[in-house]
């Protein structure tokens, strides 16, 4: 899945109130999801300052709302507000599967804390809230992480 | 209308509601299944006492889930990997793997969504809109065939695919408008058609310390086990999280330091309603439930397929009506009230009868009636059937309404034939109430109203030489309820009587011709018959069958007739003349008109010569031994006594109860009747006791017999007339 020049900063931006827009890079999250053998994963790609407070969120996998609750860290940050994936929603992503979203993140969002969150939830599973935590920085780009139960491998490239 | 209504998502979501109901058939069975095998935690325990003995087998516990079913499932992450398993909530320790079941969640998905994401779900609702639909016009249909929802459960009549339908439906239709509703609801739920729940706003005071057990928190030693749902662990090193519980009641928070309860939310009422229906259609925490309306989804393959045929029946029993005059040009203008299809036979009948003998004619439902329109008509005829317990069938909705309105009745005089079922009290409601109606109006008569019970070709050829005679022209209406699909039989045997008495005569047994599946379910052909009904055969070199009564039913396992030669008859010289091994042409042809009927009231037999054959059919066939008494006429006992070595055993086996034989030939001829006048004190008297005249033979005989009947009955006040109308005496006569 491959979207270009998305406006999904426009949530983040103006949470951080950052000087201007035009200082945005594309910037590719891959997540592959292992075989744990379920329906297709909801998964919420979000993002939180250094106090941990929540900014905005990134990508939902996965369009029925009322699942949400199961992604629960999310949904305990932002009440379930479907405003805040609007437009930037997807389908759900089935075990083995690959999700690849390209978006242009504001360069403010690197090296000052942020971290990426994605919470997963797989129906008569586990939830599996921060299922991987990553600290946004220019030098962790292209580095996998391994998720909590679901995601095998996670990566953000620029 | 409804009839529609329940026909086109019928035969359209056929399919659709097939998958539905098996797969949610099958699904059923999973909740039941989970609450037997899951391990159940004792009365009284509560969540405090849970939460202790699962921390003290998982110590990196995260969450642990109560199903409906009572199955506790605990996830915890050791040294890094994530764990989950089904918990004995007695011990704590794992009794089961947690991980999802692989045939469930296909089945699951078969069923929402037939794997097809989003556009199957969308299908999948159609088709429970269709089941729907389906269940509410079917209840409309059943009520309005048994005359009220009071007689739901009457007994049914015709033939066995339609019977299975209705059997089925209605048992299963209860749980077939829950579990469609249901499914509707939870669909708009998933599309977000409906709104949500609350959601309990986070704490944002916690105490920011840690380490207080969750076996000593209130809330918790407060709730027992039976309520929970879910009960969060906060993440480890997060002094700012919390514990999550959820209930049956609604949702709170718990400080992980202090144990202390920082916020609850209740389940709005909203919510419960939408648990409620998940629980009613998934049989999640109604496991009994579940089972119950699965069982009743079970029937929805067999309804479609006994549907489909009832459809084909109804479709194939309606003629096609050749030579349809328009309405204007027409001199004899046919309005037809059918509700199944078999009136338009008699009216297909009818038109090619009255356009042989040159009228312009035009038949139309009774619905399509337009006075203003039938410039030319000299007739307007009316053959209406009945609905239920006097209701307009299906094709003379808006008659009554129509007449009402016109300002005068047609000057066209009109005549009204009704068809009916003598044994229903509304016989022929209907075509009375056209009647009534159209007299009402002033509207000039034709003919008196006239009845055909059950279909009788022979009340409809009778009623066709009346309309004849009133119109002046000769009119013979032979009629053939549907078009007859013919079938080879082989005569395995006969018997020959009745050659010294110059009437050759034989008792000719064929085979049963193979039935298949579909004429088995249909009760077509010869997969389904009785004493008293019709054979028609063909004799060679002439397309017009021949009518016999068979002599046996379909369980004796072999078609029976009495056949005598006539002299120079053509069929009777080729049917008399048949060797075993030999083929003849046939159909068969149902005459419900000529039964015994259920029940232990006395049976009175009346017959002559070869019109023993269905009386003996009866006797053979009453293994239930009710009351039968046979009056058998014949020419002489040595000669054209039919069935005599049979009729002896049958009266020793209690099949029989008395045999009056009458002798014809001899110094002093003596009748059958005669036999009835020698016997009219008994006669009289099983009359009085409710019993069930039948009488076969031919018309001479057949009015012998009812004058002396008539002479019998005098003293009681009873007469053969009121007997009739009772359909207490009823004729099959030649």
């Amino acid at each position: 899945m491959k979207l270009k020049s998305l406006l999904a900063t426009l949530a983040l931006t103006t949470a951080l109130t950052l000087p201007g827009l035009a200082m945005a890079r594309p910037v590719t999250l891959t997540t592959t999801l292992n075989t744990y053998g379920g329906d297709g994963a909801y998964l919420a790609l979000y993002v939180t300052d250094a106090s941990g407070a929540y900014v905005g969120s990134l990508w939902m996998a996965g369009d029925k709302s009322k699942y949400y609750e199961h992604l629960s860290d999310w949904y305990r940050a932002t009440g379930g507000d479907t405003a805040q994936v609007n437009g930037i929603t997807g389908a759900s992503v089935g075990a083995g599967r690959t999700l690849e979203i390209t978006l242009d993140l504001a360069d403010a969002l690197f090296d000052a804390g942020y971290t990426l969150h994605i919470d997963a939830a797989v129906e008569d599973m586990r939830d599996s809230p921060n299922e991987v935590a990553v600290p946004l920085t220019t030098a962790g780009a292209g580095t996998s992480v391994t998720g909590r139960r679901y995601i095998a491998s996670f990566a953000y490239d620029m | 209308m409804i009839r529609a209504l329940h026909r086109w998502p019928g035969l359209l979501a056929l399919a659709l509601v097939t998958v539905l109901s098996l797969s949610g058939a099958a699904l059923s069975v999973f909740p039941a299944a989970e609450r037997i095998a899951a391990p159940q935690a004792e009365a009284g325990m509560t969540v405090a006492t849970l939460a202790d003995r699962i921390q003290g087998t998982y110590p990196g516990v995260e969450q642990i889930r109560r199903a409906p079913s009572g199955r506790i499932t605990a996830y915890w992450f050791d040294q890094g990997t994530p764990g989950a398993a089904v918990v004995d909530p007695a011990t704590g320790q794992g009794a089961a793997s947690a991980d999802p079941n692989q045939t469930q969640r296909w089945l699951t998905n078969l069923h929402r969504s037939l794997f097809l994401g989003d556009g199957g779900r969308i299908a999948m609702a159609v088709g429970a809109a269709a089941m729907l639909v389906l269940a509410l016009a079917g209840f409309l249909l059943v009520t309005r065939r048994v005359c009220g929802w009071r007689n739901w459960f009457t007994r049914l009549r015709g033939p066995l695919a339609g019977r299975l339908h209705v059997e089925i439906a209605r048992i299963a239709v209860v749980g077939l408008v829950l579990s469609s509703t249901t499914a509707l609801w939870m669909a708009a739920s998933t599309f977000d058609l409906l709104p949500g729940g609350g959601v309990p706003a986070m704490p944002v005071e916690v105490s920011g310390e840690t380490g207080f057990a969750p076996g000593q928190m209130l809330l918790l030693v407060e709730t027992p086990v039976d309520e929970l749902r879910e009960l969060s662990f906060p993440y480890p090193g997060d002094a700012t999280d919390v514990f999550t519980l959820k209930t049956d009641r609604g949702t709170g928070y718990l400080d992980q330091g202090t144990g202390a309860l920082l916020a609850w939310t209740d389940l709005t009422g909203w919510e419960r309603v939408s648990e409620t229906i998940y629980m009613l259609h998934t049989g999640q925490g109604a496991a009994t439930l579940g089972l119950v309306l699965g069982l009743m989804a079970l029937g929805v393959p067999t309804m479609g397929v006994t549907g489909v045929v009832v459809w084909l029946a109804g479709r194939r029993g309606r003629p096609r009506i050749r030579g349809n005059q328009p309405a204007g040009r027409a001199e004899t203008i046919l309005l037809v009230g059918s509700e199944g299809g078999s009136t338009w036979g008699f009216a297909a009948t009818l038109h090619a009868a009255l356009t042989q003998a040159g009228q312009r004619v035009h038949t139309a439902p009774m619905s399509a009636f337009a006075p203003e329109r039938y410039a030319a008509a000299n007739r307007i005829i009316v053959l209406a059937a009945t609905y239920g317990d006097g209701a307009a069938p299906a094709s003379a909705k808006g008659f009554l309404d129509r007449l009402a309105a016109a300002d005068r009745a047609p000057d066209a005089p009109m005549a009204v034939l009704g068809f009916g079922d003598r044994s229903f009290p509304a016989y022929c409601a209907f075509a009375k109430a056209v009647a009534a109606a159209a007299e009402a109006k002033g509207w000039p008569q034709l003919m008196a109203i006239d009845f055909i019970d059950r279909q009788s070709p022979q009340d409809f050829a009778r009623w066709g030489r009346a309309l004849g005679d009133a119109m002046g022209v000769d009119l013979e209406l032979s009629h053939e309820p549907i078009r007859p699909a013919t079938e080879t039989l082989t005569l395995v045997s006969r018997r020959d009587h009745g050659a010294e008495v110059q009437a050759p005569s034989a008792i000719l047994r064929f085979a049963l011709p193979r039935a298949a599946l579909w004429q088995r379910l249909v009760g077509a052909g010869f997969a389904r018959f009785d004493a008293g009904d019709l054979i028609g055969i063909l004799p060679e070199g002439s397309p017009l069958p021949r009518l016999y009564s068979l002599a046996s039913a379909r369980r004796d396992g072999f078609i029976e007739i009495v056949v005598k030669k006539h002299p120079g008859g053509l069929a009777s010289g080729q049917f008399t003349a048949l060797e075993p091994g030999d083929t003849v042409t046939a159909f068969l042809r149902r005459n419900p008109g000529f039964r015994p009927g259920r029940g232990r009231a006395p049976l009175i037999l009346i017959g002559a010569g070869t019109g023993i054959g269905p009386l003996a059919g009866f006797v053979r066939g009453n293994a239930r031994q009710r009351p039968v008494h046979l009056f058998f006429g014949m020419r002489h006992p040595d000669s054209d006594f039919f069935y005599g070595e049979e009729l002896r055993v049958w009266q020793s086996e209690g099949r029989l109860t008395r045999l009056v034989t009458a002798v014809s030939r001899g110094t002093k001829p003596y009748y059958v009747q005669d036999a009835l006048r020698g016997d009219a004190a008994l006669v009289a008297q099983l009359i009085r006791d409710g019993a069930r005249v039948m009488v076969c033979g031919g018309r001479d005989m057949a009015a012998g017999v009812a004058d002396a009947l008539a002479e019998i009955l005098a003293p009681t006040g009873l007469t053969p007339a009121a007997l009739k109308t009772e359909g207490r005496y009823v004729e099959d006569v030649y």
